[in-house]
């Protein structure tokens, strides 16, 4: 158990690194809703660092492209065309949430198609386990089972 | 007949699953396909790395079956390709043209100077914008563009005799005769 001090030292040297990619100071008095920036560069993935989203990387690429944002929104262009703009350079994959269509039918739907599987399963194989209980015993048995079972009903008259 | 379904189901359920698994071992996550590919090259028009009074743009990427390298002195493995470049620039195979991307000007020129430059051109983009219209994301990256401006191919990392061998060139001969 020694080492889980220093297992708890690490992951408090992580979280004090999380959320410090250094953000670059811009100027939101203008036309520029700060809130809206935060939102939209969350939601997009930086393509060096890929498990981290815009907001978070700190990546050479990903200061390049909060400017590109930035500057973007403040010409006026909405979100939608934003996130155009860069899906038509980096592809849906700059997308936190693929859009849906063909090719992502599977990402979209197939947790569905497997769950739906999988209750299917477990209903027969409820269905025939209580099959088994009500049937499970031959005629002979029955016939053991129940002089057991009255032997005792009479042991118990008896006591 | 159904029993014997029954009992298979479950190695073919494993079997399926496995075969999934493994095929993602060898995809590589880094490597994001391009929505460029079959498109018309960004347009662009950049100062020469080499002769900043000249420029180099889109325009000069048609006519001609081309490379079109994104590299920079910062980037490691770069350089672990630019002898590739260097053997294909010398067999003349196919026009080399370049993007220093977010690069020190001074310091490509001395990199081409000492190490060779297997350059046509080199466009120089100071503060990566045109890169970001190639959806550049990680040097060095290819993309092979044909007579009609259209870019066909985006080789993602250091280029090696093999892809050259491989991917590049076969590609290359095939849309110089499709076109000629």
């Amino acid at each position: 158990m020694k080492f889980l001090p220093t297992v708890f030292a690490a992951l408090c040297l992580v979280w004090a690194t999380t959320g410090l990619a250094g953000l670059e100071k811009f100027d939101f008095t203008g036309n520029v809703d700060e809130d809206r920036y935060k939102e939209l560069i969350a939601e997009i993935r930086c393509l060096v660092c890929q498990n981290q989203s815009l907001s978070d990387s700190d990546a050479e690429l990903a200061h390049d492209l909060r400017q590109e944002v930035y500057d973007l929104m403040q010409t006026g262009q909405e979100n939608v065309q934003i996130i155009d703009f860069l899906v038509a350079r980096y592809g849906d994959f700059v997308l936190y949430s693929p859009p849906v269509k063909p090719s992502t039918y599977l990402l979209w739907y197939g947790p569905f198609v497997l769950l739906a599987i999988g209750i299917l399963f477990l209903v027969k194989t409820v269905r025939q386990r209580t099959r088994q209980t009500e049937t499970g015993f031959s005629a002979q048995e029955k016939a053991r089972l129940k002089a057991i079972l009255g032997e005792e009903a009479d042991g118990d008259k008896k006591a | 007949m159904p029993r014997f379904v029954r009992y298979l189901a479950p190695l073919v359920a494993f079997l399926a699953l496995a075969g999934l698994l493994y095929k993602g071992l060898s995809l590589d996550p880094r490597k994001v396909p391009s929505p460029l590919i079959d498109k018309p090259a960004p347009e662009f028009s950049l100062t020469r790395l080499k002769q900043p009074e000249a420029t180099l743009g889109s325009a000069d990427l048609k006519g001609k079956v081309t490379l079109f390298n994104v590299w920079a002195t910062w980037c490691v493995a770069c350089r672990s390709e630019h002898p590739v470049l260097m053997q294909l620039a010398e067999s003349g195979k196919v026009a080399i043209y370049g993007l220093n991307y977010k690069d020190d000007r001074a310091e490509a020129q001395r990199w081409l100077l000492r190490y060779g430059d297997p350059y046509l051109a080199n466009a120089f983009d100071n503060d990566g914008r045109v890169g970001i219209d190639w959806g550049v994301y990680g040097t060095p990256e290819t993309f092979i563009v044909d007579q009609q401006g259209i870019i066909r191919h985006k080789h993602i990392g250091p280029l090696t005799q093999e892809v050259v061998r491989d991917e590049i060139l076969p590609l290359v001969e095939k849309l110089e005769a499709s076109s000629g």
